[in-house]
C-alpha cells in the first residue's frame, strides 16, 4: 500500500514537471517551426519568467497576478529584442552559426541576470497558499492544480491560435513552406517575430507556476531548457499534442526513475531519453515516417 | 609547404623561449593551461572547423582523461604513462561506438546529443564517489616521472604540456594538408558531392572524432597530473562552452588559430582577475558578435581587411 | 553498362516515376530528356544513390545497385555532376579535383599524420594527376583560384574534371549545358566527345535539343514520369508523340 501511495506521488510530481516541460517543448517548437532554429536560449526564458516575478514582488512590491503580468512582459521583451538584434542580422546563416549565436544569447541572458540578481535560489510563494489536499492516497498541492490549469489552458489556447485564427494559420503556413507564405501575402519576417514573441511568453509563464515547487535561480534555465527540448524531439517538433504528449512521458518518467531507482542521476535520465530518441527515432515517437522531396 | 614549416619552427622557437623572460612566475602557470586549452580547442576545431561537426560536449571527453588517469594512478597505483596511453586508448574506444549514432544526426540534433553525452558523463563524475569522491574532487594525484626525474614545478609541467601540444600540432597540420584534411573540408562544403566523390563521409566524420577525443583525452591526463586535484565542475557544459568560444574567436579551420582563442580565452579570465563572476557575459558578448561580424575568427582578420579596405586603383576621377 | 528496369519511384502521395525501364550501352552517349516536371532529376538522383527507388532496380554491369550509397557507386565507378554544380567552395581548384582522387588513393589518419614516406609519394602522384585532369577539361591555369569564385561556365568544368578523376565506367551529367552561352556549350560538346573516346560511357539529362541531338548515340525521353520513348536522334526527332509532349497539340 505504501509502496502505491509512493508511486502515486511520484506519478503526481511527475505530471506537474511533465506539464511544465511540455510548455516549453511546444515554445521550442513554435520557433522551429516558423524558422527551422533550435532556440538554446529557450531554457532562459522560462528562468527569466521565474526571476522577474519574485523581483516585481520582493522589489517592485507588485501584488502576485500584475508580477506574473511584468514578469511575462519582460520576457517577452527580451525575446523580441533578441530575434532583432541576433537573429534578424543572421537570415542566410549557417545552422552552425545560428546554434553558436543562440548558445552565446543564453550565456549572456543568464550571466546578466547573475550580475543583477546574484547567483542565490530565490523562493516564489506559491500562489494559493501549501495546505495539501489527499488524493488517491497521495498529496497534492494547490501549487500542482495550477499547473494543470494553466497547462491545459495554454495547449486550448494554442489550438486555438493555430488552427482557428489569421495570424496562427499564417505561421503555421511559414513552418511549411516560407516562400509560398511569402508568395501569398504573408509578412515572414512579422511571422518570426511573433513565433519569438510567442514562445518566450509561454516560457517564461512556465517559468512562473513551476518556481514555487522547484525554487529558481540564474542557472535553472539550462536544464529546463535542455529537457524541454527533449519533449519536442519527442513529440516531432510539432506544435500540438504530441509534444504535450511527450513531456508529460518525460516528466513522469524521470520521477519514476528518481523516486524507485535513483535520485542523483535524476537529470541523466531525461538525457538519456533524449539520446535514445535521436538515435532511434529523431522524428519522434508518433509521427509515421514522412519523405522529403530534394 | 615550405612556409608553413618555417611557421612552425617560429611558433615551436616562441613556445620553448617564453618561460625564460618569466623566471617561473605565475604566468608560467597560466601558459601551462593555455597549452592544455590549446589542445582541446585544436581538437574541437578539428571537428568543428574541418570537418563542420558541432560538438558541445568535448569537456566530457577531457573530463574522462583526467579521472581516467586520476583514479588509475591514485586508487590503482598504475604507472602514469601507462595510464594516460590506457585512459587515451579507451576513451577513443568510446569515442568511436557512440560516434556513428551521434554523428548521423545533423545541426541542432547534433548539437543536442553531444550536449546530453557531456552532460551524462558530467553528472556520473558526480555520483560515483567511490570513484571519483564525487562533487569534493580528488585529490593525491602524482606528478608525471621519468626515471628520477620528476616534472614537480611550473617550469617543468610548462615545457612538458607544450611538448605535447607542439607534437600535437605538427601531426595536426600534417593531417589537414593531406588526403584526409581533405576530404573532411569536402564533408564541410558539400557533403552530398564529397560522397558522389567517393568519401566515405559517415566513417571521416567518426574518425575525426574519435581523433578529437583521443587528443581531449590526453590533454585530461596531462591536467590532473599538472594539478594534482581534480574536481567535476571543471568538467562540465560551462567549460564545453568556454572551448567553443575559444574556436570560434581564435578562427574555425585553422590550427593556429585554436592556440589564439585559447591564449586570449585563458588569459583575459586572469586579466580580469576582478571580475570573475562576469566571464560569462563576456564569453555570450563575444560568441554572439564573433559569429554575426567576424565569422573567421581572428586569424580571419587579415582577410577581413583585405575585404573591408576600398579596392585599390578602382576608381579614378 | 547500366540498366534501369521497372524504376517507380513516390514521395507521399506524389509518383513521381513510373515503370521506367531502358539501357544504357556500354560506350555510347545517352540523352534523357523530356519536359520540365518529367522526373528527370529525380531519375537521376536514383541511379546514383542519393535517395533508393520505391520500386524496381538499377544495374550497373549487371551488378544491382538499388540500395548501395553513393560513395559505393563511385568506387564501383559510376559518378555524377550536379546541375547546380556542388563544388566545394572553400578549396581551391587544384585541390577540388584532388578529392576526385580520394578514392584512387589510400592513406588513413595515421599516415597522414606522421607524413608516412609511402603518402607523401600518394600525395605527389595525385597532385600530378589533378593537374593532367584540369589541362583536360582545359583549365590548367586557375589551379589555385578558390573554387567558390569561378564563373559558372568555368566551375561547371571543374566539376567534370573532378568526377573524371574518378576514372569512372558511367559519367551521368545533369543538364551539363544549363547556364552555358553557345560557344560555351560547343566547348562541351567537344569535352564529353574526349570523355567518350576515353572509353568512359556518358549518360545526360538535357533540355539543349541542339546539344543534344549533336552528340547523343541514343535518347530517352520522359515526361510526367513515365516513358515515351526511345531510340537514335533520328527516330526521336520524328517521333509525334515527343513533338506533341513539348510542343502540345495542334490546334
Amino acid at each position: 500500500m505504501e509502496f502505491l501511495n509512493q508511486t502515486t506521488q511520484y506519478l503526481i510530481s511527475g505530471l506537474a514537471t511533465g506539464a511544465i516541460y511540455a510548455l516549453i517543448g511546444l515554445s521550442f517548437a513554435i520557433i522551429f517551426n516558423s524558422t527551422g532554429i533550435i532556440n538554446f536560449a529557450q531554457g532562459e526564458f522560462v528562468m527569466l519568467g521565474g526571476v522577474l516575478t519574485i523581483f516585481s514582488i520582493n522589489v517592485l512590491h507588485l501584488p502576485l497576478l500584475v508580477a506574473i503580468a511584468v514578469a511575462v512582459a519582460g520576457t517577452t521583451v527580451v525575446g523580441l529584442v533578441f530575434e532583432r538584434t541576433a537573429i534578424r542580422p543572421l537570415k542566410n546563416a549557417t545552422p552552425l552559426a545560428l546554434i553558436i549565436i543562440t548558445i552565446g544569447a543564453s550565456i549572456l541572458i543568464r550571466g546578466l541576470v547573475m550580475l543583477f540578481w546574484g547567483k542565490d535560489t530565490q523562493a516564489l510563494p506559491a500562489f494559493s497558499g501549501n495546505d495539501p489536499i489527499s488524493l488517491a492516497g497521495a498529496t497534492l498541492l494547490p501549487q500542482h492544480i495550477w499547473i494543470f490549469g494553466v497547462t491545459l489552458l495554454v495547449i486550448a489556447g494554442n489550438r486555438f491560435f493555430f488552427y482557428h485564427t489569421i495570424s496562427g494559420k499564417a505561421m503555421r503556413a511559414c513552418s511549411f513552406n516560407r516562400r509560398a507564405a511569402n508568395l501569398v501575402g504573408i509578412s515572414v519576417g512579422r511571422m518570426v517575430l511573433f513565433s519569438f514573441v510567442i514562445s518566450a511568453a509561454l516560457g517564461s509563464l512556465a517559468g512562473v507556476i513551476i518556481a514555487p515547487l522547484t525554487l529558481t535561480s540564474y542557472d535553472v534555465g539550462i536544464m529546463l531548457g535542455l529537457k524541454g527540448f527533449c519533449a519536442a524531439i519527442m513529440g516531432g517538433m510539432g506544435s500540438g499534442f504530441a509534444t504535450v504528449l511527450g513531456g508529460i512521458i518525460l516528466g513522469i518518467l524521470e520521477s519514476l526513475g528518481a523516486g524507485l531507482i535513483s535520485s542523483g542521476y535524476k537529470d541523466a535520465i531525461a538525457f538519456f531519453i533524449l539520446l535514445l530518441i535521436l538515435f532511434i527515432r529523431p522524428q519522434g515517437l508518433f509521427k509515421k515516417g514522412e519523405t522529403e522531396r530534394v | 609547404m615550405k612556409s608553413d614549416h618555417i611557421k612552425f619552427l617560429v611558433f615551436a622557437l616562441l613556445v620553448l623561449l617564453a618561460p625564460l623572460p618569466l623566471a617561473g612566475g605565475y604566468l608560467t602557470n597560466v601558459l601551462i593551461f593555455v597549452g592544455i586549452n590549446g589542445m582541446l580547442a585544436l581538437g574541437l576545431n578539428l571537428l568543428l572547423g574541418y570537418a563542420g561537426q558541432i560538438s558541445l560536449g568535448q569537456a566530457a571527453f577531457f573530463g574522462l582523461g583526467a579521472y581516467g588517469s586520476g583514479v588509475l594512478t591514485t586508487l590503482y597505483a598504475m604507472n602514469p604513462w601507462l595510464a594516460m596511453l590506457l585512459v587515451a586508448v579507451c576513451v577513443s574506444i568510446f569515442a568511436f561506438a557512440i560516434g556513428f549514432p551521434v554523428l548521423r544526426l545533423k545541426g541542432h540534433y547534433l548539437a543536442m546529443a553531444t550536449l546530453g553525452v557531456g552532460i551524462i558523463v558530467h553528472i556520473a563524475f558526480n555520483e560515483t564517489i567511490e570513484l571519483t569522491g564525487g562533487p569534493s574532487g580528488l585529490s593525491g594525484i602524482p606528478n608525471l616521472t621519468i626515471g628520477g626525474f620528476s616534472f614537480d614545478s611550473d617550469l617543468k609541467n610548462y615545457y612538458l604540456v607544450w611538448g605535447f601540444a607542439l607534437v600535437a600540432i605538427l601531426l595536426c597540420l600534417n593531417l589537414v594538408n593531406s588526403r584526409v584534411g581533405r576530404g573532411l573540408r569536402a564533408i564541410h562544403d558539400s557533403e552530398v558531392a564529397a560522397r558522389v566523390m567517393g568519401v566515405n563521409a559517415r566513417l571521416m566524420k567518426v574518425q575525426v572524432f574519435t581523433l578529437s577525443a583521443f587528443i581531449s583525452a590526453i590533454a585530461g591526463s596531462l591536467y590532473c597530473h599538472v594539478m594534482t586535484f581534480i574536481s567535476p565542475s571543471s568538467f562540465g557544459f560551462h567549460f564545453s562552452v568556454e572551448l567553443l568560444t575559444m574556436v570560434v574567436i581564435g578562427g574555425l579551420g585553422s590550427v593556429y588559430g585554436s592556440f589564439l582563442g585559447a591564449i586570449l580565452l585563458t588569459l583575459l579570465p586572469e586579466m580580469l582577475r576582478t571580475f570573475e563572476d562576469y566571464d560569462i557575459i563576456v564569453y555570450g558578448l563575444l560568441l554572439v558578435s564573433m559569429t554575426i561580424y567576424m565569422p573567421g575568427g581572428l586569424v580571419g582578420l587579415p582577410a577581413l581587411f583585405r575585404r573591408l579596405l576600398p579596392a585599390r586603383g578602382s576608381q579614378h576621377a | 553498362m547500366l540498366k534501369l528496369t521497372g524504376i517507380g519511384k513516390r514521395f507521399g502521395g506524389l509518383t513521381a516515376l513510373q515503370g521506367i525501364s531502358f539501357n544504357v550501352t556500354k560506350g555510347s552517349i545517352t540523352g534523357i530528356i523530356g519536359p520540365n516536371g518529367a522526373g528527370k532529376t529525380t531519375l537521376f538522383n536514383i541511379a546514383t544513390g542519393i535517395y533508393p527507388p520505391s520500386e524496381g532496380a538499377v544495374l550497373l554491369d549487371g551488378k544491382d545497385i538499388s540500395t548501395l550509397p553513393s560513395e559505393r557507386r563511385a568506387r564501383l565507378g559510376l559518378v555524377r555532376t550536379f546541375q547546380n554544380i556542388e563544388l566545394f567552395g572553400k578549396m581551391t581548384v587544384l585541390e577540388n579535383v584532388m578529392v576526385g582522387l580520394h578514392t584512387q588513393s589510400k592513406s588513413g589518419i595515421f599516415s597522414c599524420a606522421f607524413r608516412m614516406p609511402w603518402q607523401m609519394s600518394e600525395e605527389r602522384r595525385i597532385r600530378e594527376k589533378a593537374k593532367e585532369w584540369l589541362a583536360f577539361v582545359g583549365i590548367p591555369e586557375l589551379e589555385e583560384v578558390e573554387a567558390g569564385t569561378l564563373s559558372f561556365g568555368k566551375g561547371r568544368l571543374l566539376e567534370i574534371a573532378r568526377a573524371m578523376a574518378l576514372e569512372p565506367k558511367l559519367l551521368l551529367m545533369d543538364e551539363p549545358a544549363a547556364g552555358l552561352n553557345s560557344s560555351e556549350t560547343a566547348e562541351l560538346a567537344q569535352l564529353i566527345k574526349r570523355i567518350r573516346d576515353l572509353g568512359v560511357t556518358v549518360a545526360l539529362v538535357e533540355h539543349d535539343m541542339d546539344l543534344v541531338m549533336d552528340i547523343c548515340d541514343a535518347i530517352v525521353v520522359l515526361n510526367l514520369g513515365t516513358m515515351l520513348a526511345e531510340g537514335t536522334p533520328r527516330e526521336i526527332q520524328d517521333n509525334q508523340a515527343v513533338i506533341t509532349a513539348y510542343l502540345g497539340e495542334e490546334v
